[in-house]
């Protein structure tokens, strides 16, 4: 890795504020690394480099008239293909949007580029952000820079790549049930999934919208703080952004950590869970311990039945809110002779085999007859595991869990059995339901140099103690467990 | 077999769905193997439990709804750029009334 596509924000603000790159040679140099891994790897599904270099040569004459700049001047940033960008090819992965360019951007991008970043281009994902693995996407998978017969995880993969192998400095990503976590955990590098609310999600292409939140991918846990402090807050357009205040995420970092308690549920150190990433995360625990933590075991009763609720609950918001996708307004169209064959042939044609598999599952437990006892049964069972954190949270401060019971798996590996892929999101999926803030940081690597995330969820509106253990378990050398 | 050949094709139909028979058939029995995969739910007593529709914000405070004020966008001509088949000001669709 060349320098500067290594450099984390404090190091890009230092070498602007230094004149040591400016920020459009900075911008160049990132453009010249993706040219030259991209083609491997697929993290980039479209570039914006007009944008880029516009964006880069007002912070550069902002440092040249000497004007205080803001927290994330001169960032390269990339963005998941699901979130608006007004005039960029946004696809979400799919056909059925082959050529669409949204007419605005969503307030995300607004903020970021507010605060000085620099939107290199869109990343590639799963469907609709429907998957664990990025082998979803119509425009091929993305391969794990750590290991690149590997996958990246899913479904914002693009986003872990291209931060992971220095093609941007940070990334946003969706979370849905995992997808930004899990990813994160693949690709070696903190990934955060904020509160339900916490962030607006204004201009994100809807997939499951009880469960949607967009955060950020980093290298480092105080530039996923920084990067936080300006997404977060009080959207108007979106009303179910809150209003509950923005506490200055970095200023928690570096605080102690003694008499924090941590919750180890015995209900994630299950069935199912690789015997390596199990004592990584028990070494992970260890060492928070060493911090000063103390470990109090507690019991998430319901943690068995959360990935069946959740796959109702995604795939039936999944099918109505891409009921839109019919070939009138925007994206594709295929003919047909009368206007519902239009519909069907659109929709049959352009919608990839996982999203066309969700809708599927989703109109049938809307459907009626079913729906008391498929989609209501789950929206019951989401209340117990939504009472699971809340009881947790009155006994500990923060709950460590693995974030994926595997590390990454090859290509190919997992694609025939679907069910399988579902259950491997059983310890994000809890979190998701819950609503609660989740990040996955690097917990060591298995003997074959795979990397193992460890997760810290948090109360609702608690991501500064989730930020404080994360960035206190990296300068621990988490990463090196 | 919890799920039918023409459970399928039903649901594909309220969907706007075209399946090939292929498909028809493959997701036939990975939806039967998820559908049979939900049934563990039935494990728990949910009787007395009321469903969660979305989450509630920590804050109370919050005033969620924005003023209904009437703001001009001007994206009528970007937006129809975008659509497949647009004809001035509107999106053409195969035609739907009859003579």
């Amino acid at each position: 890795m060349s320098a500067a596509t290594a450099w984390t924000i404090p190091e890009v603000r230092a070498a602007l504020d230094a004149r040591k790159i400016s920020a459009r040679e900075l911008v160049k140099e990132f453009y010249a690394r993706i040219d030259q891994r991209n083609p491997e790897l697929n993290a980039y599904l479209a570039l914006s480099p007009e944008r880029a270099y516009a964006q880069a040569d007002k912070i550069d004459a902002a440092i040249a008239s000497g004007d205080a700049l803001p927290p994330l001047a001169g960032v390269p940033l990339a963005v998941k293909d699901v979130i608006s960008i007004r005039g960029i090819p946004t696809t979400c992965g799919s056909r059925i949007l082959e050529g669409y360019k949204p007419p605005y951007d969503a307030t995300v991008v607004t903020r970021l580029e507010h605060s000085g970043a620099i939107v290199l281009g869109k990343t590639n994902c799963d469907e609709f952000a429907m998957g664990s693995s990025n082998e979803n996407s119509a425009y091929g998978p993305v391969r794990n820079p750590v290991a690149t017969g590997r996958v990246p995880g899913g479904s914002s993969g693009g986003s872990g790549a291209a931060v992971a192998a220095g093609l941007a400095v940070v990334a946003l990503g969706t979370d849905t049930g995992g997808s930004i976590r899990q990813p994160g955990s693949f690709c070696g590098i903190p990934a955060m999934m904020p509160s339900y609310g916490r962030v607006s999600r204004y201009g994100l292409i809807a997939f499951a919208s009880s469960l949607d939140r967009i955060g950020p991918f980093a290298r480092t846990v105080r530039d996923a703080a920084t990067v936080m402090s300006t997404l977060a807050g009080r959207d108007p357009l979106d009303s179910t952004s809150s209003a509950t205040p923005v506490p200055d995420y970095a200023a928690a970092l570096g605080r102690s950590l003694t008499g924090l308690r941590i919750g180890i549920p015995d209900d994630y150190f299950a069935e199912g869970l690789d015997p390596e990433v199990r004592r990584k995360v028990e070494a992970g625990i260890g060492l928070l311990e060493k911090l000063g933590c103390r470990r109090v075991s507690i019991r998430m009763p319901n943690t068995d039945y959360a990935v069946a609720a959740y796959y109702i609950i995604a795939t039936a918001e999944a099918s109505s809110n891409l009921a839109r996708y019919d070939g009138v307004r925007y994206g594709a169209r295929v003919p047909g002779g009368t206007l519902i064959e239009m519909y069907q042939k659109t929709r049959g044609r352009k919608f990839g085999a996982e999203v066309k598999r969700r809708i599927v599952l989703g109109t049938y437990v809307l459907s009626a007859g079913y729906y008391d006892a498929y989609y209501l049964k789950g929206q019951k069972v989401r209340s117990l595991i939504a009472r699971d954190f809340r009881e947790a949270f009155e006994k500990v401060d923060a709950i460590i869990t693995p974030t994926s019971p595997v590390p990454p798996f090859k290509l190919g590996e997992r694609t025939s059995n679907p069910l399988e892929m579902y259950l491997a999101d059983i310890y994000t999926v809890t979190g998701s339901l819950a609503g609660v803030p989740g990040i996955s940081v690097p917990c060591g690597k298995t003997s074959e140099g795979l990397p193992v995330g460890l997760q810290i969820y948090g109360p609702a509106f608690g991501e500064q103690r989730v930020l404080q253990l994360a960035h206190a378990f990296e300068h621990a050398g988490g990463a090196e467990l | 077999m919890k799920i039918s050949r023409e459970d399928v094709l039903k649901v594909a139909a309220l969907a706007n769905l075209e399946l090939t028979d292929a498909e028809v058939e493959t997701y036939r029995g990975q939806l039967d193997d998820i559908l049979t995969y939900i049934e563990k739910l039935n494990e728990i007593d949910t009787s007395n439990i009321e469903p969660m529709t979305q989450v509630v914000a920590a804050s109370t405070d919050d005033s969620t709804l924005r003023d209904d004020v009437v703001v001009r966008s001007d994206v009528i001509t970007e937006v129809l750029r975008g659509a497949p088949d647009p004809a001035p000001l509107y999106f053409r669709v195969p035609r739907v009334i009859e003579k």
